[in-house]
């Protein structure tokens, strides 16, 4: 798990708002159009699919899977000491929505393409980042 | 549909002096290269009546913005009619390829167009603002990778080459054979930054920066200006040298522009912008002498590859597997000069620089054995992404 201290937190819009602060409640917010149903990442207020502007926070399940990964082994932030494991996972409700992701709590040698994870928030200030770990049956 | 009717070529390409930390700034590296080109096309600076540049005055530290298309244009007291600079376009040359549209349209007649930057000298001088060293709060598309770590574009890219990998079996020892000849063409090169050979001990050996990528597959920092005129096509006869065609051109992006959004994450921007290219011209893959495409980091250079249609998509591995394809005297050289693994990070112009003084045959030692009339240039990585297609007329 990433150090407390030293960490670069997001600059939270009105965007934005729910994905960083969903956790609070435990809940992963991600955008989705009312329109055509579909879900899309990062927050904006238009679907890029359909055009519609009916878009707006919904809660998912909080899990996904790993769609790619980098082990990290240089020291770029004093938070977050190497080495340790960046994932673009995608959310279980929707496969090509995807989040760049730190993966906590597992061995760099057990993360693989697929691996199922749930979000694991990791609250800072007044924000909540939705870190992933492997799922425990 | 033509890239710009066929109106814009290329009269004179010029550099600076390169190097790591040698103590100049970034303006000053850019004049000079821009005074070079001017020569060498023939021109003189009165006819100069536009300047481009990448990527303008945009915020960012550490050198990264040598020069900006004002500082280059009142340092010389340029009297223009256009000028321009972008960071939001397609890559490093995406404001070359305006210059074109611009000298294509009468906008201007010849365009200055350049790149500097003097990173090696200002992280040196303790100008860059280590990632780590400010508190502020991550905006932008910083916004959502920043506060998890991914701070660099190792990282992002790094995620890609893993699922290429993943998906189509491509190794390390595949992408060391590509950086290993870059290294080896660079040995040919007498501006390059690291000219030593290097063995696949050395590759596999390096330290890891963030798996799979590793040391070597990092481009390195470097001071250094590349400037190149565009001019209009029927204002270039009589000039130093016969005018390069700019035959086609690509900037098309079909998705958002995103790091981790795009729906194969085995392709890239490139593949949008060299499908576009490809559909500018008659021309085909078959009938490219040579390559010149970026390796900022080396995984970049294996997706341009299949990218412009070299290998098919997912058959990269087995291409680099075959070094005699594309090394100096194979059948579609990449990279004479090294790259910007080994020649430095000159960031974009310095391909297509070489790709010019291969054209003109002004490449010296590394001259490629071979008559050579047409270039493939690509430049950018993740969502940015710009390729050209140079043709030197008999």
């Amino acid at each position: 798990m990433p150090h407390q201290s030293g960490r670069i937190l997001p600059e939270v819009t009105e965007e934005s708002r729910p994905f960083w602060t969903g956790g609070f409640d435990n809940a992963l917010r991600i955008h989705r159009c009312r329109s055509c149903g579909k879900w899309f990442h990062p927050p904006v207020g238009a679907c890029f699919r359909c055009r519609s502007r009916d878009v707006g926070p919904e809660q998912t399940s909080g899990r996904a899977r790993v769609a790619a990964y980098t082990v990290n082994h240089h020291p770029w932030f004093e938070a977050f000491p190497p080495p340790y494991v960046i994932a673009a996972v995608e959310l279980e409700e929707q496969p090509d929505v995807r989040l760049t992701t730190c993966l906590v709590d597992c061995e760099v040698e057990q993360v693989q393409v697929g691996m199922a994870v749930e979000v694991a928030f990791d609250l800072q200030d007044d924000v909540a980042l939705p870190f992933f770990r492997p799922v425990t049956a | 549909m033509t890239f710009v009717d066929n109106r814009a070529v290329i009269t004179g390409i010029g550099q600076s002096q390169i190097g790591r930390r040698i103590g100049r700034t970034g303006i000053d590296l850019a004049l000079e290269a821009a005074e070079t080109a001017v020569q060498h096309s023939g021109l003189s600076f009165d006819d100069i009546d536009g300047v481009a540049s990448y990527p303008g005055p945009v915020a960012a530290e550490g050198g990264f913005v040598g020069a900006t298309t004002h500082d280059v244009r009142d340092a010389f007291g340029l009297r223009t009619r256009w000028h321009a600079s972008s960071v939001e376009t397609s890559g490093q040359a995406g404001t070359l390829m305006d210059a074109a549209m611009a000298v294509a349209t009468g906008r201007a007649t010849h365009v200055l167009c350049f790149r500097s930057v003097w990173e090696a000298t200002a992280q040196a001088s303790g100008r860059a603002a280590a990632l780590t060293g400010k508190a502020q709060r991550a905006s932008g598309h910083g916004e959502f990778r920043m506060p998890f770590g991914a701070a660099s574009p190792a990282n992002w890219i790094g995620m890609y080459a893993q699922r290429y990998m993943h998906d189509f079996g491509l190794t390390r020892e595949q992408i060391g054979k590509l950086v290993i000849n870059a290294r080896a063409n660079a040995g040919r090169n007498p501006n390059a930054i690291y000219r030593k050979p290097m063995t696949m001990e050395e590759y596999l050996g390096a330290r890891l920066i963030s798996w799979p990528l590793g040391l070597y597959d990092c481009d390195v920092p470097c001071d250094g200006a590349t400037a190149l005129i565009v001019s209009r096509r029927e204002d270039s006869a009589g000039l130093a040298k016969p005018p390069i065609s700019l035959e086609s051109a690509g900037s098309a992006l079909y998705e958002r522009h995103s790091w981790d959004q795009r729906a194969d994450l085995t392709t890239m921007a490139a593949h949008d912008a060299a499908a576009a290219m490809w559909q500018g011209t008659r021309l085909t893959p078959a009938d490219v002498d040579f390559a010149t495409l970026y390796d900022g980091f080396s995984y970049l250079c294996a997706q341009w590859i299949e990218a412009l249609g070299f290998c098919e998509h997912g058959k990269v591995g087995q291409f680099l597997d075959a070094p005699e394809n594309y090394c100096q005297d194979g059948r579609l050289p990449i990279n004479p000069h090294g790259g910007q693994l080994s020649a430095g990070r000159l960031h974009g112009y310095g391909f297509l620089h070489e790709a010019c003084l291969q054209l003109w045959d002004e490449a010296g030692e590394r001259q490629l054995p071979k008559d050579v009339a047409t270039a493939a240039v690509g430049i950018g990585g993740g969502p940015e992404a710009g390729c050209l297609l140079l043709h030197r007329a008999e």
